[in-house]
């Protein structure tokens, strides 16, 4: 329940009573934005009073009466406005005259109403009125859950970006004041570590300019219709050095056409990050199975590992940024911790789901699904929180 | 008589952390075990004998040191402990083991913050290893 405070300035003490009894007792319900509002009332017989009132405690709404023995209701209204305020007026005015509503309303006014009113009528301006204060209320927290989505974001990164420089330099300083003695063998071993910590750097750079692409929804799409099977070729390849390195063996299971309208660095970027993960996470010796389907409405790919595999609760924070899952196993796998909520990201724009399967040292099965007419376009500015996960299916 | 070479449990899931310890104190003579977890370190504990501990308070679970130094000193209260943190740089949470009332719940004898000085690293060890034998 909402509690909007209302002050209502009018030198007729009959009118704030009357004001003050529909109003008090009344509830509003908004169902379309999900609110309910109750109502605060005060009471100002003068302008001056009220722009006291307004000072010490500004109010919601102000039921504000055009004619007001010192001030006018128009004087009020500019100095509101001047003192930018923030607070919607309803203008009150004693006959039905259209100038001065007109008046009212370029001077800031959110709305009027000519007396004599009925409670009906009150009820009306008031709940159109609350109307607004919510909705903007909404929005204030949403711009707020927003920033502080961004602030936490940043801050994530900037500790990401400071350990690996934290590191090198602790090598550095150690080389250049030869701490380690004539043992070459170390230093040779600190210069190795300082480089795989840059190669690391690099790669969270590179993720993390993919990632501001997507969210800023600056990077112009390009559109085409692709065999999607032919991207995971190539992702394949590309990995093969790697996986051959462990002795993992990649294999594409895909019989027909996957075509899609799709952006091919998008999809690349989805299938890069797929496989590389399954076979980052991947026992020595391991398998990887990718498989592209499609039917009528979407493609699904779907990318089988036998690595080390994630725990439930892991799994539940799999997809946020800058979330990498931490443990013996892990430890020695280098990662941005956004390969995974970039990918999410992506698989918004096509309508998309990704959902995952997991067993502790069984292995993860990913799966992407991208709808070939993505009904309408989602948002894609989607939040840290909203996703979506298929659990123990 | 020979002395006898002092061991240093190097207890920390930063990996360049242990691997720069690892270095700098097997330059001055130190025999050196490393554990990248709570779970490692203790599994070690339980086979060798140390002269010293050096743990980072956050490892998988986010009080895995305090856990640590708490086993160590259980085990052993003799044995010194060197706290190490990120935590004030990353939090501004500030916590110390200086004072006896601080030890009493920090089981450590000493904390130190991150970036650790090998300089200040060296001069601790020495300190609380003097007159061990």
């Amino acid at each position: 329940m909402n509690e909007l405070r209302v002050l209502v300035i009018d030198d007729e003490l009959g009118m704030r009573l009357g004001a003050e009894r529909v109003l008090s007792g009344l509830t509003i319900d908004l169902p379309d934005v999900g609110e309910q509002v109750r109502f605060l009332v005060a009471q100002a017989e003068s302008g001056e009073e009220g722009l006291e009132k307004i000072a010490a405690a500004v109010p919601d709404l102000v039921l504000l009466d055009h004619k007001l023995p010192g001030m006018s209701g128009l004087d009020v209204l500019d100095r509101l406005t001047a003192e930018k305020r923030d607070v919607l007026t309803i203008m009150i005015t004693a006959y039905a005259s259209l100038e001065t509503a007109i008046s009212a309303t370029k001077r800031g006014a959110y709305d009027f109403l000519a007396k004599p009113f009925t409670p009906a009528e009150l009820k009306a301006a008031v709940r159109k009125a609350a109307h607004h204060v919510m909705l903007q209320r909404q929005a204030r927290r949403l711009a707020e859950e927003k920033r502080q989505v961004r602030f936490q974001f940043i801050s994530v990164l900037a500790h990401e970006l400071k350990a690996p420089l934290a590191a090198i330099e602790g090598y550095l300083r150690i080389i250049k004041d030869r701490s380690a003695g004539n043992d070459q063998a170390a230093y040779d071993q600190m210069l190795d570590r300082s480089l795989i910590r840059l190669e690391g750097m690099r790669k969270l750079i590179v993720d993390l300019l993919d990632l501001t692409r997507i969210e800023s929804g600056q990077k112009q799409r390009d559109l085409k219709d692709l065999d999607v099977r032919e991207v995971a070729r190539t992702s394949i390849e590309t990995l093969l050095p790697s996986a051959r390195e462990r002795n993992i063996a990649v294999r594409l299971h895909a019989d027909a056409p996957a075509v899609l309208s799709a952006d091919r660095g998008e999809i690349e970027i989805i299938l890069n990050n797929l496989v590389s993960n399954a076979v980052k996470y991947n026992r020595n010796g391991g398998q990887v199975d990718v498989t592209v389907r499609a039917d009528e409405q979407s493609v699904t790919l779907e990318v089988r590992d036998t690595g080390i595999g994630m725990s439930r609760e892991d799994l539940e924070r799999l997809f946020q940024d800058f979330v990498r899952i931490k443990n013996e196993k892990t430890r020695n796998i280098l990662g941005s911790g956004l390969g995974l909520s970039t990918l999410k990201k992506l698989a918004t724009l096509y309508g998309g789901e990704v959902s995952v399967t997991s067993e502790p040292d069984v292995g993860s099965t990913f799966t992407v699904v991208l709808r070939k007419r993505p009904d309408g376009q989602k948002d894609v500015h989607a939040t840290r929180d909203d996703h979506r996960m298929a659990e123990g299916n | 008589m020979t002395r006898t070479k002092h061991t240093i449990l190097v207890a920390d899931d930063d990996e360049d952390f242990v691997a720069m310890t690892k270095i700098l104190l097997e330059a001055q003579g130190y025999e050196v075990l490393v554990a990248g977890g709570q779970k490692e370190a203790e599994k070690l504990l339980a086979a060798r004998s140390v002269s010293l501990a050096i743990v980072d308070l956050m490892m998988e679970h986010e009080d895995g040191g305090f856990a640590l130094c708490y086993h160590i000193k259980k085990r052993d209260p003799a044995i010194p402990v060197i706290l190490v943190t990120g935590v004030t740089s990353e939090t501004g949470l500030e916590f110390d083991a200086a004072t006896d009332e601080e030890r009493k719940w920090v089981k450590a004898d000493v904390m130190l913050a991150k970036p650790v000085r090998a300089e200040q690293m060296r001069r601790e060890i020495t300190r609380l290893l003097a007159g061990k034998e």
